[in-house]
């Protein structure tokens, strides 16, 4: 359960730690066992569980993101949905197509599309596991109510998905903050810090997603690529069987063969997809959840500006003055604690990402030399058995 | 033709003939009697048993006892299976059935076993290279350079260099098939035309795809030849020896698609097809259909088979593709990261990404050429093989065919005994003798046909069954080492890597 892939350095301290202890996959839900260990005197017990469902992990997520005492911090980004309807999809198509093929063909499709159906299943538990260790690890975020109730309450949190109109509500919220997004950033920082950072989160969320699709595309090539090898040991064993000359052994052994290799290629596959496919889908969120802080902030220093030039005409039409500098003040302190934790939420989020992709990318090379040794000692020992016969 | 009556010679094998006079001097001497006395229109009750007539394998005696009668083989059914070139040379080794019986049946067991040994010190290499482009447009083609190195003594020099079209290679073929395949010899076949992949060439494309397809022609034009000279007979073959030596070669035209010979070819074989389906064989051998099973069971799993490593071609030229964009992406997210050491990190990887997507496509391209058209070739191999076992079919048939009609003609020659019209009696009779005389030779003739095209079978399948073995053998461990050498340059790329990445502060 533990795979962990961008869960580096986070002060997991004895105060709060959370985990997802079991998870249990249902008909078209995926129910959550969230377990807590905590000393903090907020909570009834030291130890507890609940169950929680994805819309509830949304929820709390989309508590943070409304709530203005959060506008300073880059929140976590929310897990993906969980997405089993192309795996299911498979499995039922392997169902019906069950009288095509022969036993040992079905058996084995069986096993692998049920051993893919599992490694999304593990995948979607690690990233709802993460978003909570990263609301855990966050000084602020931990201490919210909201997450409190979502560890402790073991009551349904009567969470229902949004509706319709809620969704409709929600696209044209966004379409109208992406635009005004873009307003926003036209603006220049006289913060250098600011400036550097909005330049370089446009760019490198662009490149994450580039890289995030085309790592995606080359994954599934070589997952075709195994199962295709797996097609020809099948078909390396019939005629391996019925094969009236020296040739059966032959096509035996080479049959063999690639069963295994198969399998590590499948693995390598899969490597992949979790230690650099995953860590670029991870960055991808994240690197959009900074984006939005400096948005926030971004919003904040117009905010902060107009309400400036307002005073200034107050000032001098010696009209609604106080008023004037009430709002002068309020957008004022606002853009600063705001411009604050953001600072150290950015200087954060850097030294997370560059410990993420080193631990990745190192765990990534081992793994491919690990797979790389044992495809050629396989293929070293069956290649000595056949030169060995002839 | 009865002038030259004499006793047919002794295969090596069959010693067993002469020393059973019984049986045989009773049909001998009554088909000599009828022979010789045509008017002696009584036939004695043997020549017309059923068993003079059916397939006579548990009895050689009496199939050579009733050969008394020489039926020679420039007989005019025998012209149109000839090919157009010159009649070929006789020698004691080419079972070609122009030549004097002598030779057909001299062929003993101890020949087979020479003919290995003289194979083992094979001593010939051809290439076919250079690929060049002769004309423009449409009227455009491909020529190729063969290049023949050889010690053989057929042969009129050491090292031959000629100049050939593809046409002419299926020229070849088409002679080849002719000659030789109704005898039961597996001809291989040649490429198989392909009017997209030509048309691009023609057109003057002179990008990846048609460079691809020139080569894999070329590559299949060489197998091609390799294969065909492997067979001891056809090497001797003087259309072959004309094709690989003579400086200029009449152009086949009869293998273009939709000309007058190649509609003829296709209602020919429409006309098989129906046949096949017609012809009930009683297969008195378990041998033949054992084999005929076995590679019926081949075909299937070596088309599933080509299949799939046709489509791991494809998937893997499009990991090939895949992966070289990702390491664009890989290196663009190096260039706009801003931890230096990350930074560098990053471009490593997109560089280590870069030489793995070359291992791919040079890994794809083994798949293809080492295995992906070996399968090919020996699909198509094994239609050539279902054709000779389908010619042996014919042959038989033609026996059969032949058996009743010569029991029609005795019928009627029985019933002219009722018929009385004295006058033209004789001459009915004199007729229906002559017919008679005719068919119980196309019998003897059909039958030893059979026995030859079946002997033939069974050595043919022997020999491509050993070279199926070997090539196999071969091709599967150098596409194993392929393999090998690919995980090992992985091992290096990644080995390479890791303490770029380590090195991330």
């Amino acid at each position: 359960m533990m795979l962990l892939a961008v869960n580096v350095d986070l002060q997991t301290d004895a105060t709060l730690q959370v985990d997802i202890s079991d998870a249990l996959s249902e008909r078209d839900k995926v129910k959550f066992t969230v377990h807590t260990k905590s000393t903090l005197p907020n909570f009834k017990q030291n130890e507890f569980s609940v169950v929680r469902q994805h819309e509830e992990f949304i929820w709390l997520h989309d508590s943070f993101v409304e709530n203005e005492e959060y506008a300073g911090y880059i929140i976590p980004p929310a897990p993906p949905r969980p997405d089993f309807d192309a795996s299911r999809e498979k499995l039922q198509k392997l169902g019906e197509g069950e009288g095509s093929m022969t036993k040992e063909e079905f058996t084995k499709m069986k096993q692998e599309l049920e051993a893919e159906y599992l490694a999304i299943f593990k995948k979607t538990v690690a990233m709802h596991e993460v978003f909570l260790c990263r609301v855990a690890a966050h000084p602020v975020l931990r201490k919210d109510l909201n997450f409190h109730v979502f560890l402790e309450y073991n009551q349904d949190l009567s969470v229902r998905g949004k509706n319709k109109k809620e969704r409709l509500e929600d696209f044209f919220k966004n379409v109208v903050k992406s635009a005004d997004g873009v307003l926003v950033a036209g603006v220049k920082d006289v913060d250098d810090f600011f400036e550097h950072e909005k330049t370089f989160l446009l760019e490198y969320h662009n490149r994450v997603k580039e890289a995030s699709a085309k790592s995606d595309r080359k994954i599934r090539s070589h997952k075709n690529a195994a199962d295709d090898i797996n097609r020809i040991a099948s078909t390396l064993y019939t005629l391996g069987t019925q094969d009236s000359t020296d040739l059966c052994k032959f096509f035996l052994k080479v049959s063999e063969l690639f069963e295994k290799t198969r399998k590590i290629e499948a693995r390598v596959a899969a490597d992949e997809d979790l230690k650099l496919a995953d860590l670029l889908k991870y960055y991808l969120r994240e690197s959009q959840a900074a984006k939005d802080l400096l948005y926030r902030r971004g919003r904040a220093l117009v905010d902060y500006e107009n309400a400036n030039k307002a005073l200034d005409k107050a000032r001098a039409k010696n009209k609604d003055v106080l008023q004037a500098e009430t709002t002068q003040q309020v957008c004022c302190q606002k853009f600063e604690k705001i411009s604050e934790s953001a600072k150290q939420e950015l200087i954060d989020f850097k030294t997370r990402r560059v410990a993420a992709f080193r631990k990745n990318l190192v765990e990534l090379a081992e793994l491919e030399l690990k797979h790389a040794k044992g495809n050629l000692q396989l293929l070293q020992s069956c290649l000595g058995v056949l030169k060995g016969d002839t | 033709m009865s002038e030259e009556r004499e006793p047919p010679p002794l295969p090596g094998a069959a010693q067993t003939v002469f020393p059973e006079p019984q049986d045989a001097e009773d049909l001998f001497v009554s088909a000599a009697s009828a022979m010789e006395s045509p008017e002696a229109a009584c036939l004695s009750a043997e020549d017309i048993s059923p068993s003079s007539n059916g397939p006579r394998d548990d009895d050689p005696d009496d199939l050579f006892a009733e050969a008394t009668e020489e039926v020679s083989l420039d007989s005019p059914e025998r012209q149109p299976i000839l090919s157009d070139g010159p009649s070929p040379a006789i020698t004691p080794v080419t079972p070609v059935m122009i030549s004097p019986r002598v030779d057909v049946f001299d062929r003993s067991p101890d020949q087979d076993e020479d003919e290995e040994e003289n194979r083992d010190t094979f001593d010939i290499q051809i290439s076919v290279s250079d690929p060049e482009k002769v004309g423009d447009g449409m009227n455009a083609y491909m020529v190729y350079k063969v290049t023949t190195k050889t010690s053989l003594s057929i042969f009129s020099r050491d090292e031959v260099c000629v100049k050939r079209r593809f046409s002419d290679f299926l020229g070849l073929y088409s002679k080849l098939a002719s000659k030789y395949m109704h005898m039961g010899y597996i001809v291989p076949p040649a490429p198989e035309k392909s009017i997209v992949g030509m048309t691009k060439v023609k057109v003057g494309k002179e990008d990846l795809s048609s460079v691809e397809f020139v080569e894999k022609r070329r590559s299949a034009l060489e197998r091609y030849l390799l294969r065909t000279v492997k067979h001891p007979a056809l090497l001797k073959d003087p259309d072959v020896l004309q094709f690989l030596e003579s400086s200029e070669l009449p152009r086949a035209v009869s293998t273009q698609a939709l000309s007058g010979a190649g509609i003829l070819r296709m209602v020919n074989k429409a006309a098989d097809a129906v046949n096949k389906m017609t012809i009930k064989m009683n297969e008195s051998d378990a041998w033949f259909e054992e084999k005929q099973q076995q590679f019926e069971n081949l075909d299937v799993q070596l088309r599933k088979l080509h299949a799939s490593v046709e489509s791991l071609v494809c998937h893997r030229k499009e990991l090939s593709v895949n992966t070289a964009s990702f390491a664009k992406s890989a290196a663009m997210l190096g260039n706009s990261e801003d931890h230096t050491a990350l930074s560098r990190a990053l471009s490593q990887l997109a560089e280590v990404e870069e030489k793995i997507d070359q291992l791919h496509q040079d890994q794809s391209y083994a798949d293809f050429y080492l295995i992906s058209e070996l399968l090919g070739d020996y699909v198509r191999l094994i239609t050539a093989v279902k054709g000779v076992f389908d010619q042996r079919m014919k042959a038989w048939a033609k026996w059969q065919d032949a058996q009743v009609m010569l029991q029609r003609k005795r019928e009627a020659e029985a019933k002219l005994q009722y018929a009385n019209k004295p006058d033209k009696l004789q001459q009915a009779t004199d007729e229906i003798r002559e017919e008679i005389e005719e068919w119980e030779g196309k019998v003897q003739q059909g039958e030893r046909d059979f026995e030859q095209i079946s002997k033939n079978i069974r050595r043919e399948v022997g020999r491509f069954e050993k070279d199926r073995v070997k090539d196999f053998r071969v091709v599967i461990i150098k596409y194993l080492e392929s393999l090998v050498h690919t995980q090992q340059q992985l091992i290096k790329y990644w080995e390479a890597f890791l303490p770029e990445a380590k090195a991330i502060a």
